[in-house]
């Protein structure tokens, strides 16, 4: 099998230059269409309430309940003012002085062209603040259907959420009260569901390559996501570098982290024929070092990578945001290059074999470590690419994103099967579209429980999840 | 540089209520991991769980030990839940679905869905379900003083709290001390080391597990409800980091020993509280705050698990033999 070796330089060569390359134009394409973003330094930090600080949250809903973003709002009272932007990915927070009564207002004239506030809608509601929690305020525009009113409730106080890193564009909307589910929103968030799964695939996948390769679960795989928007924050926000440039920073740091983390680790363990479920706790170890250290570079609050306004493309029934489109444009192409490498490549055949049995593999003349330290490489570049991307669609990035996103690619991975890589694929989907559409029926606190009860009925139905071999797993 | 002031500080952490509630957790995660080999990535659910039966009954109008009850069953449904549909396949499934299962409660937990029984993400305060457990006790008022340590006799954080939680740690040691010298206790060691063999003798693989899932879910509920005693139910700090922390304990004592739990509980968090003191003093506030201490600190924590796990699995009291790591 020396003709492994021979030819796999250049085949790896040049799926590198595809991957970057195609990564690349999409990002200029991207570059292009932010109105020659400025980076900047990210916006005011959200207000976290705490003993002595009472916070007032805005959000501006329009009629598919979509955040509307760059619009005006004005909180005052108490001997305070604060003008606040509405943003994508969280709502518009202030701190306020302290407990009291606030105005809040929403200038009419900040509204995007094309959403206009509804007939009889209140443009101003009086709320009253406490400290150690967050009031929150919505203003609902578009036709004035069931309750254009704003509406005020009295929200959670404490550290801040799980809630903050998935809220982006079409995913706040609210089961209505009469349990019926118009086509509108079900078409947003049947393209929410696809937005979701393909950047969870990116995650997954490598995932399920490394289990397959090496029958461990990753629990640092999480952070690897989190490693991709932090360093997209830290190159393009803070460094100033352009996005395309920052963007291929970012996969050459994520790949350069898993060929660090196999030199360093994983490749000793396996020499000392160290037990996998060993090598998973030594990840959980990985995955809370690298939790606290992600919070000492970036602080326990979320960031953005880009702090421009994003606009909205409609192409039949979804409107995305333009970051939203382009990012499954660049999700689907890696894809199908990781799909072409598994099954076209030498390489990915190599990667395949070790995948079905490692022995066998190693006695055919697969060099069984190389093809492991490659998988590292590819699955944390991977994760670091979807990482990025989820930052850059849904606005804001925190530490604990990819925490969160780790149980979604495991509920993935195990559905479509574990260890094989278009499992994952199938299962990512599969898990986007039901965590985007439980949205219908759910309140959203709850949507990401809904992808884990998936998890626990496939162990009960089929527990070698859709593409996988029947076998004795027990 | 004040260290009268730091080991004091350390002293006082060897015997919170927190270490204690620690330790117990760690005793149920023992006779999951340590005696019969299950992987349970999951415990800080089963302690949310037994914190939540515990104060939702009591807020209810449940007396103490029905409440006490609720939270212990609790326990054993999640645990058979969970189980059913894990313990016939390979170790990492189970893994896999704890986790995951300890974020469902907590997301249930925190949603605005069950607001009114669990207060939504902001929690339940501790003065509302308290009242039941600081009557019973039977310390006169006032203050005492152990060498350094003075705390009020009852209250929030108290003698009396301290003393029940070490009471019912020292009866979890002395059950599990028994439990795992018993017929019952051997099967679940020969499951740990060769499940195939233990089938092979008649026993039934699955039931054992079961029964040790269960019981030491028991024991994690048991220590959510000291874990809270304290403090309030707040379902955000009863997370991953929480059984990953849980874990840490039970590998640094040593797993499948009968003091490994506590003696790993008592120095994980002597040790941290050590390292965060004397950094802030060693340390100036005007180039590392008190938050990136805190950061620094629990980064730190996680090369220890790293280097624990690589360089002495058993931990301090282990046998290197009686580990479960070499199963599948």
């Amino acid at each position: 099998m020396t003709a492994v070796h021979a030819t796999a330089p250049t085949r790896i060569g040049r799926l590198a230059t595809v991957l970057v390359a195609t990564v690349a134009s999409f990002l200029a394409v991207f570059l292009g269409t932010t109105f020659g973003a400025t980076p900047a330094h990210s916006a005011t930090a959200p207000c976290a309430p705490d003993d002595q600080t009472a916070c007032v949250a805005v959000v501006v809903l329009d009629a598919s309940n979509s955040p509307v973003t760059g619009a005006t709002v004005m909180v005052e009272g108490e001997g305070f003012t604060q003008e606040l932007q509405t943003a994508e990915g969280q709502p518009a927070s202030a701190t306020v002085p302290g407990a009291g009564t606030y105005v809040v207002t929403l200038d009419v004239d900040s509204l995007p062209d094309g959403v206009a506030l509804a007939e009889e809608a209140a443009t101003e509601f009086t709320i009253r603040a406490q400290t150690g929690s967050t009031t929150r305020v919505a203003f609902r525009l578009g036709e004035s259907e069931a309750s254009p009113a704003p509406t005020a409730t009295g929200g959670a106080g404490g550290e801040e959420t799980d809630d903050t890193v998935a809220d982006g564009p079409g995913t706040a909307a609210e089961p209505r009260p009469d349990g019926s589910v118009t086509a509108r929103q079900f078409w947003q968030q049947l393209g929410s569901g696809v937005r979701f799964g393909l950047l969870l695939a990116l995650a997954s996948v490598g995932l399920s390559l490394i289990y397959g390769t090496t029958r461990l679960s990753s629990f640092s795989h999480g952070e690897q996501v989190t490693l991709g928007a932090v360093s997209a924050f830290l190159f393009v926000n803070v460094l100033g570098l352009p996005l395309i440039v920052g963007a291929l920073l970012t996969i050459l740091v994520c790949g350069a982290t898993g060929w660090a983390q196999d030199a360093g680790i994983w490749k000793p363990l396996r020499r000392r024929g160290t037990p996998v479920v060993q090598m998973m706790i030594v990840t959980i170890g990985l995955s809370i070092a690298l939790q606290f250290l992600i919070q000492l570079f970036i602080g326990a609050g979320s960031v953005r990578i880009l702090t421009t306004n994003p606009q909205s493309w409609t192409v039949g029934p979804f409107t995305l945001t333009r970051a939203s489109w382009i990012s499954m444009g660049i999700a689907l192409v890696v894809l199908a290059a990781v799909a072409w490498f598994l099954t076209r490549t030498r390489i990915g055949q190599a990667t395949r074999a070790v995948s079905d049995n490692p022995a066998l593999a190693s006695a055919t003349g697969i060099d069984t470590d190389r093809i492991v330290r490659i998988v590292w490489i590819l699955a944390t570049a991977l994760a670091g690419l979807g990482g990025m991307l989820y930052g850059l669609v849904f606005g804001t990035t925190n530490w604990m994103m990819g925490m969160q996103m780790l149980l979604l690619m495991f509920a993935a991975v195990t559905l479509g099967g574990l260890g094989t890589a278009f499992g994952a694929l199938i299962g990512s989907m599969v898990i986007g579209l039901v965590v985007e559409l439980s949205n219908l029926f759910l309140p959203s606190d709850l949507r990401y429980a809904t992808a884990l009860v998936i998890l626990i009925l496939v162990l009960l139905l089929r527990p070698q999840g859709l593409l996988g071999r029947r076998e004795r797993i027990g | 540089m004040d260290w009268t002031r730091i080991l004091t500080q350390v002293l006082g952490e060897l015997l919170a209520p927190t270490t204690a509630a620690y330790a117990l957790a760690a005793i149920g995660l023992n006779l999951h991991f340590g005696f019969t080999g299950l992987l349970n990535m999951g415990q800080a659910g089963f302690m949310l769980l037994g914190a939540y039966g515990f104060a939702v009954a009591t807020i209810a109008g449940a007396p103490f030990w029905l409440a006490v009850a609720i939270a212990l069953a609790a326990g054993a449904i999640f645990a058979a839940i969970l189980g059913v549909p894990t313990l016939k396949l390979r170790g990492d499934y189970l893994a896999i679905v704890t986790i995951s299962a300890a974020e469902i409660v907590r997301m249930i937990g925190r949603s605005t869905v069950f607001n009114d029984w669990t207060g939504g993400s902001s929690g339940l305060t501790g003065n509302s379900f308290k009242q039941t457990f600081q009557e019973l006790s039977f310390l006169p008022d006032g203050q005492s003083s152990l060498g350094p340590l003075t705390y009020a006799n009852n209250g929030s954080d108290s003698w009396w709290v301290r003393v029940v939680a070490w009471a019912v740690v020292l009866v979890a040691v002395l059950l599990l001390w028994m439990l795992t010298r018993s017929p019952w206790g051997r099967v679940l060691k020969g499951i740990r080391e060769d499940e195939d063999a233990v089938r092979a003798l008649g026993k039934n693989v699955y039931a054992y597990k079961m029964q040790s899932l269960i019981l030491g879910g028991c024991a994690g509920s048991l220590a959510g409800i000291l874990f809270v005693l304290p403090r309030a139910v707040q379902p955000d700090a009863m997370g991953r980091s929480m059984t990953f922390f849980v874990w840490t304990v039970l590998l640094l004592g040593g797993a499948a020993t009968i003091f490994g739990p506590v003696l790993g509980s008592m120095l994980f968090f002597g040790t941290y509280m050590l390292l965060r003191s004397s950094m802030r003093e060693v340390l100036p506030p005007e180039i590392v705050s008190s938050t990136q201490i805190e950061q620094i600190g629990g980064a730190l924590v996680g090369v220890a698990l790293m280097l624990l796990v690589i360089f002495r699995p058993q931990g301090i009291l282990g046998n290197k033999k009686e580990l479960a790591f070499n199963v599948r």
